[in-house]
This record gives C-alpha cells, sequence and structure tokens, in this order.
C-alpha cells in the first residue's frame, strides 16, 4: 500500500469494499430507496426498519454495485446511522461520512455520497424529512 | 519486448521544438511529443502518460501559437465587414474549410459545414434531413456500437415521425453483424444508416464500402461518425460512398467547439435549414425569408471563427507528420499494447484482434471498479477512461456496466503502455 504513495486505498477503505457491513435484503422494511449515478453506472438500494418509536433507525440494510469508494462509502453509512433517529440522519453533513475516506475529487464525491443520499431519500419519503441537501443541483445523481 | 518500435528509451525533452513539414515513412513520436507542452508539466509528480486520446486529445504549439497569433492579429467577425482585419479573418476562417475539404477528399469546398463537434453534426442531418425524410413504414438503422450522439438523435427523430429504429447487432468479437442487416431490411424500408467508422470504445474499424452499398441498395443514405478515424488515418469520402461524414477538432490535436460536417451537395441542397438566424439568410422580410447559398446556410450565427482557423492548422500539423505514419504507428501501438495485455490473467479485453482495430482498447480488471482502476493509474500519473464511453447500449450488449479504456495518438510511446500495464498490476495488488 505505502508505494501508493497517497494512500488513497487505506485498509478502511478496502475492508469495508472487500467485507461490506450491513449487506443484504431486509424484510418488512419502513423506509426503501433506490439510486444509481449514471456516470459510473454505480447503484445502490437501501431499507431501513425503524424501532417502536418510529423514529429511531432499528436496521438497515444495502444492496450495490459499485466503485469502492461508493460501496465502502455506504457500508460506513449504514455503521454510522444505526441507532439515530430519522430527523438526527437527515440533517447529517456530508464531512461526517467523509471523516474516514481519503480526499476525493468533485467526480468521486459523488460516489461516496451515493449512499447518503439515497438513503435521505428513503427517510424523505418515509417520514416526511428534508430532501437531501442539493439534491436538484446534482444533476448526474440521478434517484429512481 | 516490442520489437519493431523505433524510438529510443530516455530520448524525451532534448531536442528543440521542431515539426517535419513533410511526411516521412515512419513517425518518431519522441520528436513530436516536443511539441507537446502538457508533457513538460508533471502529473502526481510524473511525466504524463495520457492513454485518453480517443476522448480527447491534447495540443501542439503549432495549433496553439497559431490561434494566439490569429487572435492577435486577425481577428474579427467574418463575411461582412469591409475592413482589412474582418477580410483576414475570413480568408483564415475559409482556408480551414477547404483544409477540411482536402483532408477527406471531399469534391466541393462548399459541401464543407463548420459545426461545433460531431454532436451537433448528427443532429443537423437527423433534423433537417430526418424530419423531410422519415415517416412510418421507414426504418432508422444505428448500431449497437454508437455512441449515444449517433445513437439518440436518430432514435428520437424516428419516433417522432412514427418510423422504426433498429440497432445493428454485434458478434462476440464486437464486430457488426452483416449476416442481419437483410432481416432488418424485412421489417420496413432503411432510409438512413448512422454508423461510426471506428468505435470510439472497442477501436472496431467499420466495413463502410460494404455498409454503403448494402444501404443505397435499399434506397438508403448513410452518415457516417468519423470522429475516431479522421484523426487518426487517411478518410477519402469519395472511396467510402457514403453521404453524409462528421468529424471533430478537438480530438484531432485542434481547438474545441469546432467540427466538420461534410454531405453530398445534392442532398444538402434539398435540406431546410436546421439553426435559424444570421448568416444562413439571402433575404428577410416580415412576409418570406430566403435561404443562403451552401454552405451557409446551415451555419447560423456567428461560428467559433478561430476554433475553425485553429483546426486548419492542426490538419496541417497532422498532414505535416503524415496519415499513413500515424495510423502505422498507433497499429503498432496496439499490437503491443494487446500483446501486454494478453499477459494478464486478471485482465479482459473487448473487441476484435490488433488488425482489425484502431488504436482503442476497452478492458475490465476482474473484480476491480474501473473507477478503482483510473485512479490507481491516475496516482502513478497514467491517465485513462473509465465509464460508459457515452456507449450504454454497448455496455448492455458487453454485460458490464463500465470499462476502462486507454487510447493511443501519434504522441504516445511504447513506455506509456509499459507504465499502463506495472500501473495494472498494483491495482490488482491493492484489491488482490
Amino acid at each position: 500500500m505505502s508505494e501508493l504513495g497517497d494512500d488513497f486505498y487505506r485498509e478502511n477503505i478496502l475492508d469495508h469494499y472487500k467485507s461490506p457491513r450491513n449487506y443484504g435484503e431486509l424484510e418488512g422494511a419502513d423506509a426503501h430507496a433506490e439510486g444509481m449515478n449514471p456516470l459510473c453506472g454505480d447503484e445502490t438500494a437501501i431499507a431501513v426498519k425503524f424501532g417502536s418509536d418510529g423514529e429511531t433507525i432499528e436496521d438497515i440494510r444495502f444492496l450495490g454495485r459499485g466503485c469502492a469508494i461508493s460501496m465502502a462509502s455506504t457500508s460506513m453509512l449504514t455503521e454510522l446511522v444505526k441507532g439515530r433517529t430519522a430527523d438526527d440522519v437527515s440533517a447529517m453533513s456530508k464531512d461526517e461520512l467523509l471523516e474516514d475516506m481519503p480526499p476525493l475529487t468533485p467526480v468521486r464525491l459523488k460516489c461516496a455520497l451515493l449512499g447518503l443520499t439515497t438513503l435521505k431519500v428513503a427517510l424523505h419519503r418515509a417520514k416526511g424529512t428534508p430532501p437531501p441537501e442539493g439534491l436538484a443541483g446534482l444533476d448526474e445523481l440521478e434517484l429512481k | 519486448m516490442w520489437r519493431s518500435y523505433g524510438g529510443r528509451e530516455g530520448d524525451r525533452y532534448d531536442r528543440p521544438v521542431a515539426v517535419e513539414t513533410k511526411p516521412t515513412a515512419r513517425l518518431d513520436a519522441h520528436a513530436v511529443r516536443q511539441d507537446f507542452p502538457v508533457f513538460e508539466r508533471p502529473t502526481r509528480g510524473k511525466t504524463l502518460a495520457y492513454l485518453d486520446s480517443a476522448n480527447s486529445s491534447q495540443k501542439p504549439r503549432q495549433v496553439l501559437d497559431a490561434m494566439r497569433e490569429f487572435y492577435e492579429g486577425s481577428y474579427a467577425n467574418i463575411h461582412r465587414a469591409v475592413y482589412e482585419l474582418a477580410e483576414k479573418a475570413t480568408a483564415g476562417f475559409e482556408q480551414a474549410r477547404e483544409k477540411v475539404r482536402a483532408l477527406i477528399n471531399a469534391p466541393e469546398t462548399r459541401e464543407v459545414i463548420f459545426t461545433r463537434n460531431v454532436t451537433e453534426a448528427v443532429n443537423l442531418v437527423a433534423y433537417s434531413w430526418g424530419l423531410g425524410n422519415l415517416g412510418p413504414g421507414d426504418i432508422a438503422l444505428v448500431t449497437e456500437l454508437e455512441h449515444h450522439a449517433n445513437f439518440v438523435p436518430w432514435q428520437q427523430i424516428a419516433w417522432r415521425q412514427g418510423a422504426a429504429f433498429r440497432a445493428l447487432p454485434i458478434d462476440g468479437q464486437g464486430e457488426l453483424q452483416l449476416d442481419a442487416l437483410d432481416g432488418i431490411a424485412r421489417e420496413g424500408q432503411v432510409k438512413v444508416l448512422a454508423v461510426n467508422h471506428i468505435s470510439n470504445t472497442l477501436g472496431t474499424i467499420n466495413p463502410i464500402e460494404q455498409l454503403v452499398a448494402w444501404a443505397h441498395e435499399q434506397g438508403a443514405v448513410v452518415f457516417v461518425d468519423a470522429a475516431q478515424s479522421v484523426p487518426h488515418r487517411q478518410i477519402d469520402v469519395q472511396a467510402l460512398g457514403c453521404d453524409f461524414l462528421g468529424f471533430t477538432s478537438h480530438k484531432l490535436c485542434g481547438p474545441g467547439g469546432a467540427g466538420a460536417l461534410w454531405g453530398r451537395a445534392e442532398l444538402l441542397e434539398a435540406m431546410p435549414p436546421f439553426e435559424m438566424g444570421g448568416e444562413m439568410i439571402r433575404s428577410v422580410t416580415v412576409e418570406k425569408t430566403t435561404w443562403n447559398d451552401l454552405p451557409y446556410k446551415f451555419e447560423a450565427g456567428t461560428p467559433a471563427i478561430a476554433e475553425a482557423y485553429g483546426m486548419g492548422i492542426a490538419i496541417d500539423y497532422l498532414n505535416g507528420l503524415g496519415l499513413d505514419a500515424i495510423e502505422q504507428h498507433e497499429h503498432e501501438l496496439v499490437s503491443y499494447a494487446m500483446e501486454q495485455l494478453a499477459e494478464l490473467p486478471f485482465v479482459t479485453v473487448y473487441g476484435p484482434p490488433p488488425d482489425r482495430r484502431a488504436a482503442i482498447v476497452s478492458f475490465n480488471i476482474e473484480g476491480v471498479h474501473p473507477h478503482d482502476v483510473a485512479q490507481i493509474l491516475d496516482l502513478d500519473g497514467v491517465a485513462i477512461r473509465a465509464g460508459h464511453h457515452c456507449c450504454q447500449p454497448l455496455m448492455q450488449r458487453l454485460g458490464v456496466a463500465t470499462t476502462n479504456r486507454a487510447s493511443f495518438y501519434l504522441y504516445t510511446i511504447p513506455e506509456e503502455i509499459d507504465r499502463l500495464v506495472a500501473a495494472l498490476h498494483k491495482v490488482r495488488k491493492v484489491f488482490g
């Protein structure tokens, strides 16, 4: 790894990419959305189940195919949001997710944010939380 | 090792800037590189290995200098003012048109229309010719190899006109299945065939003469997207026999924003204007407007004047090196690249063998997304394209979402292919 210099594909990225957490289907989901990035063909589907309060994310699963950055960031995201409320996650800044990522160019940023944006859309639809910030501007991040 | 190549190792930036003005038997890519300032600037701390010329080419200082000089001493709007500067600008612009005509051996200069790019050339014909000639029972035929630019306009105009839209399939080697043509012709009247000369993704060289002969038997016109062929080999529209052909400046060492459409005069004469405004009119009254002659009928508004001029300089540059020498150089490069890639068991290469392909190689690495491949290559200063290459129907046909694509040009040297291969080993190591 060190010979790569910039250490772009740091250990945590490769680990999440090769062994994504919370990967799979979720039966009886309360919230669901699919997102894709037509630029590179990356796709993700996120499903969420709320706790008895109807607010707390009790379980989350994702399915998808894509580059290491998009898959790892979505995997990390699922760990970050479990146990938090829909409102809290809806207001979550992208910086919180990007903290553990390498520096990204604008093109790769779209890869890294595919999961978060898709999750916010799922919450927006199910709970009426605000839509993801800047979604209108992300014309290449199409959400189905 | 690749023995047929004439370049010397280490011979990079130690020669004075010079351009060969007469075609030489062999292209000396190491010497050619000295015309391109971009290679003097490190990327990621390394000499740039630019393997993305199918996307856009780098620019030689001959073009950059000439454009600057044109702007400083010959620039004004064209075709209208009577002062000297405007005459110079008009002369520069119209000389570029003649250079385009000569480059593709078109019969008449008035058949050359300046466009922004190939996309505009396709849209011009799809709208102007298509709206007047396509209808129910007709078929607009493209191929599975097309760039979206030569696919979507035909699809949309066909649907709008109630005509059918078909795509000629490819075989397992990424070559057009010509035996499927007659079956398509039985479904209706094929009125237009839109096909690229060289696939921007697989590098497949399509048999244009054969396709034209078939299409003309059906009474169809043929539009050739020559974006990937005109910059790389000698093209003769009269030998190809096609009816329309489009190409673009930015892929042939010229500036962006300029391109050309060639069409047969009798077809262009019969077509209505595509865009309307200044320049393209003869007279305008409230009651009636009449159109200017070819080519101006299709050149509404102030064009990219210096860019068209710069395209002409780039054509001079290519002619100076010799298009046959460029083609031979690229053939050696792609043969070498495919030989090297074939030795990597984790790499899948798509498309035909080197003797039937241009200098474009699409490939995938087992288990690694092209974005990640391109990212790791970038860290080594190796620039390739990763994506669907504006060919989603082709990607669907290949059963992949995206591919990596390396493409070569007159300034590409085999050492850059060695760097590509070394970096691919690194990709494999990281994602192992």
